[in-house]
């Protein structure tokens, strides 16, 4: 069976989901990638929604205005990495429960989905045509000006996935474990490719 | 004598090629990650290669670009000394960009440097960027439109060795380049390598490395070695699908390389991610055109 997440999201909800789980949402999502980011943290502005309980998605999407309202066209996630200088205030400050996006987060965006309760999980990049139809509406957008893969975009969602869980309530970090075992095979791997292309003699 | 209706020709195709490019990958790719799709085992490589491939399903069947990311627009052009439009064509390819954001549409990737403006139709300063080569005296041109992706792009990279570090510098740079960057780049990747005496002419020809088609071989029977040697020790990383781990963690690994000065062993990196967007057509004079990297499509 399916585990789906609604919105808004109790700390109960998501406490005994561990990494490499399959999960999906229910509710709203707000895309939030880098500039949101800087904007609240670094430069202190407040955001225009508030994001207790909700999800957002570091995502910048492909959004079609007809006549007042907005058709979701192709939005996946963008790598995360690129927010880790910021998501740990952010999730200490927004109380945000769930942050999708590609690749793995760092050491300190680990600490705080532990501390404050929170999940970081993988929509499959490149897998943007997918997520969109999972978009039942777009409700709002926030912060036009920063053009449209920046602004907030605010969407309804149904079964919105999968989800793979990367970072959990505990601070387990998927993406941590793998590199760990990818940077012990690497050595192994270069010495034996090294000697096979001595060209220089 | 300047034929407006063949120039309006002329950016038609390329504007509905653009467009394409975005929506459909080429022949090449598709048939590698099917052969890798059936080849991975665990729960979360399924879990992914099912997105995947429903993914590529709905974009076809829905005509949106497969990835919202439609990148910064790359034109590599090989042309014939007589192609009629040589002088037109840079306004051309401008053109044909701004009517595929429309049409496509693209998502508006071109941030303006220093005025941090985003232009909201894919062009600015030297964008699309476009790259020429005039390779004969025919009146053709092969086009070849690449979308540079920000997630793929990210991992990017380029470094001037010393002769003593030797190809082994490069192979280590390479590996980690792969594990430190690569992950989160969308893997399976096609990893493209330039080698050459400074970093520009590394990093161009790394990006060239990863248009070759997937399957072909660099010339030299050494460098081709190298290429099957990378290829074979990236998959034993196994990064799998997304970096989640996996049997497999490219789709290939292209070297393109030039004659280094002696002092120097420049080395750089450009990957291509799953959803590589990379597409070649061929247009003659008289505007008759035959699309190489997909087959069965027309414009």
């Amino acid at each position: 069976m399916k585990k789906i997440l609604k919105t808004p999201i109790k700390n109960e909800d998501i406490a005994d989901i561990r990494i490499g789980d399959v999960i999906y949402l229910d509710g709203h999502i707000i895309t939030c990638r880098d500039v949101a980011h800087r904007r609240l943290i670094e430069r202190g502005m407040e955001l225009p929604i508030d994001l207790r309980g909700l999800a957002i998605f570091h995502a910048g999407p492909i959004v079609k205005k007809d006549g007042d309202k907005y058709t979701m066209i192709s939005i996946g996630p963008t790598t995360s990495m690129r927010m880790e200088k910021f998501e740990k205030e952010f999730i200490e400050q927004t109380g945000v429960k769930l942050v999708v996006g590609k690749g793995g987060m760092g050491a300190k965006t680990a600490q705080a989905c532990k501390e404050q309760k929170a999940l970081h999980c993988v929509f499959p990049g490149g897998c943007a045509v997918l997520a969109a139809t999972e978009v039942e509406e777009i409700e709002g957008v926030e912060w036009t000006e920063l053009g449209m893969p920046e602004s907030l975009w605010i969407s309804r969602v149904k079964e919105f996935g999968p989800l793979i869980v990367s970072i959990d309530t505990e601070g387990n970090n998927l993406f941590e474990n793998n590199k760990k075992i990818f940077n012990e095979r690497k050595d192994r791997i270069v010495e034996e490719i090294s000697k096979h292309v001595r060209f220089i003699k | 004598m300047i034929n407006n209706e063949q120039i309006q020709a002329l950016t038609d195709i390329l504007s509905k090629f653009t467009s394409v490019i975005g929506k459909r990958l080429p022949d090449d790719v598709t048939d590698k990650l099917k052969e890798l799709r059936d080849k991975e085992e665990n729960y979360l490589s399924k879990v992914v290669y099912n997105s995947m491939f429903e993914n590529l399903e709905q974009a076809i069947k829905l005509d949106r670009p497969a990835c919202q990311d439609t990148g910064v627009i790359n034109y590599f052009l090989k042309a014939g000394s007589n192609f009629p439009y040589l002088a037109q064509l840079k306004d051309v390819l401008v053109e044909a960009v701004k009517i595929a954001t429309i049409d496509s549409p693209l998502r508006h990737n071109a941030v303006q440097i220093f005025d941090e403006v985003n232009t909201g139709n894919n062009t600015g300063e030297r964008a699309p960027f476009i790259h020429w080569e005039i390779v004969d005296d025919s009146d053709g041109i092969e086009v070849e439109v690449y979308m540079a992706g920000g997630g793929c792009s990210l991992p990017g990279r380029a470094i001037t060795l010393m002769p003593s570090a030797g190809y082994e510098g490069v192979v280590k740079y390479v590996f980690d380049t792969m594990v430190d960057w690569g992950i989160n780049a969308c893997p399976p990747l096609l990893v493209g390598v330039g080698i050459a005496g400074s970093v520009e002419n590394a990093a161009l020809l790394s990006k060239k490395a990863i248009l070759r088609p997937i399957g072909t071989s660099h010339p030299n029977p050494k460098g081709a070695e190298v290429e099957r040697v990378l290829e074979k020790g990236l998959n034993e990383l196994g990064l799998g699908p997304q970096g989640l781990s996996g049997n497999f963690s490219v789709m290939g690994v292209h070297i393109e390389s030039a004659a280094r000065h002696p002092s120097t062993i420049s080395v750089a990196i450009n990957v291509g991610c799953w959803a590589h967007r990379r597409g070649t057509i061929r247009i003659k004079g008289d505007m008759s055109y035959e699309i190489i990297s997909h087959k069965g499509i027309t414009l």
